[in-house]
């Protein structure tokens, strides 16, 4: 029986995440703050809206709940989905007002968007086309590039490792979409609000064993 | 790259929609999760209600009316109307919405903006600037355009930006209603000055309006009331006009 968790730490847009996986899936999915409901997930989901150290700080005052998700994320290698900056929280560091560490799951740090173009504007908000390899990776399966994502953020993940960089957008440069690394990926466009095709990515992601073959 | 947005408005008076789209098969035409789902459905990059409701009693509807829409569609929605308080944008977000528009409340105390980008992220903080012409400059009026602050609206649309909002969505109290096109000149003297994305609304009658507030206005995004509600274009219609005219659009959806 599979069964989504939804970590729960006070960020934001929670029931539109929530209600997004309850849409796509025909099975349980729970928000919570109880760490001890991570054992039982066959899938984490961790969102996140906001600043980077302001999420990071909302975690931390869960308590044993960035414990349980290293336990089940890194050691049980059980799917993982982090979404804006809850995708963000897996860098080295975030360098959003000032410096703050995050999971190190990947390696980078979290950057301010510098468009070539000084007229584009920040955040970079809206609909953008996604760019990407054929078979990146399982999640991404059945979606031709240029499918359209709904963004709005003002800092990106710089990945040190550029082949842990499965998705990007064009604007005044690369922009990292989607990042990820064995059982974990991490999308800092938001599925919830991609219509068509942020819910049949979240069902890929549900289907999803976490392996990458 | 980035898509130019098509944004329908839904005007909701007490949890009901003072304006929408007619169609024979709705239940309840009148419902805005109902509309909001048409606008859903036909592939609208964003949708924004905007709460009229008068008295305060009432205001309680628009919750209601969030949470419903955020569980039937997928979509960024912006919630506009009595956004006066930390506590209402705190439970307009939990309620599903994924931006607030801050209007009057912004006029009487600039540093409400501030406070709420600090709180909830700039990403979700649009400030709502209606403007109109006063002699030779543009100024903030309030009240639809019957009373004037006597703020300048160029450089209040920067302060606001540089207070935290994430996006001006900018209305022409000269031009709204009257289906004549946007004030380009205001469009375009605030979206070249502020370094974040500005909605242009107001006096859109024509599709050929909606590519000018991008070309010539400047705009990030187009948002329309009227030529959607009376079905007199629909969003696939609007998109493939301003594809042909060269604006990038989103086809897909």
């Amino acid at each position: 029986m599979a069964k989504t968790v939804i970590i729960d730490y006070g960020s934001g847009n929670l029931r539109s995440v929530a209600k997004a996986f309850e849409h796509a899936s025909m099975e349980d999915v729970v928000v919570t703050n109880d760490p001890a409901e991570l054992g039982s997930a066959s899938h984490i989901v961790l969102p996140g809206v906001g600043a980077f150290a302001d999420c990071k700080a909302g975690l931390e005052a869960v308590p044993g709940m960035i414990e349980a998700l290293a336990e089940q994320v890194t050691q049980n290698k059980k799917p993982f989905l982090g979404i804006c900056v809850g995708m963000q929280l897996v860098a080295t560091r975030g360098l959003e007002h000032g410096e703050t560490s995050g999971f190190n799951w990947i390696s980078g740090d979290v950057v301010e968007i510098k468009p070539s173009d000084t007229s584009l504007k920040i955040p970079h908000m809206g609909w953008n086309a996604l760019q990407f390899e054929q078979d990146a990776h399982p999640v991404l399966a059945g979606f031709e590039a240029g499918v359209h994502a709904y963004f709005v953020h003002s800092y990106h993940f710089a990945a040190t490792n550029s082949d842990q960089v499965l998705a990007e957008v064009e604007y005044g440069g690369a922009v990292t979409a989607m990042i990820g690394r064995d059982n974990m990926i991490g999308t800092q466009f938001h599925p919830e609000k991609s219509q068509h095709f942020g819910l049949a990515f979240i069902e890929n992601f549900l289907k999803w064993s976490g392996e990458l073959t | 790259m980035l898509k130019t947005r098509i944004i329908p408005c839904l005007d909701v008076d007490n949890g009901r929609v003072v304006k929408g789209v007619n169609f024979v098969d709705l239940v309840d035409a009148g419902d805005p999760v109902e509309q909001a789902k048409i606008y859903d459905a036909a592939g609208a990059d964003e949708l924004t209600f905007l709460d009229i409701t008068a008295s305060s009693d009432d205001r309680e509807t628009i919750f209601d009316v969030v949470a419903r829409t955020a569980e039937q569609c997928f979509m960024p929605v912006t919630v506009g109307g009595g956004v006066r308080a930390v506590e209402d944008i705190r439970k307009l977000l939990l309620a599903g919405a994924d931006k607030v528009a801050i209007n009057t409340a912004a006029i009487h105390n600039p540093e409400f903006v501030k406070e709420a980008a600090l709180k909830f992220g700039s990403q979700c903080i649009v400030v709502a600037v209606d403007a109109k012409r006063n002699q030779d400059r543009f100024e903030i009026f309030t009240h639809g355009g019957r009373k004037e602050t006597g703020i300048e609206a160029i450089s209040w649309a920067e302060r606001m930006a540089d207070y935290g909002a994430g996006e001006i969505l900018l209305t022409s109290m000269d031009k709204d209603g009257t289906k004549s096109g946007f004030d380009i000149e205001l469009t375009r003297a605030i979206a070249d000055a502020v370094p974040i994305p500005v909605i242009a609304s107001g006096g859109v009658g024509t599709l050929d309006h909606m590519v000018e507030g991008v070309t010539e206005g400047h705009a990030s995004a187009v948002l329309a009331a009227s030529i959607f509600h009376f079905g007199t274009y629909s969003i696939q219609e609007t998109k493939e006009f301003m594809a042909a005219a060269g604006v990038a659009v989103r086809m897909d959806h």
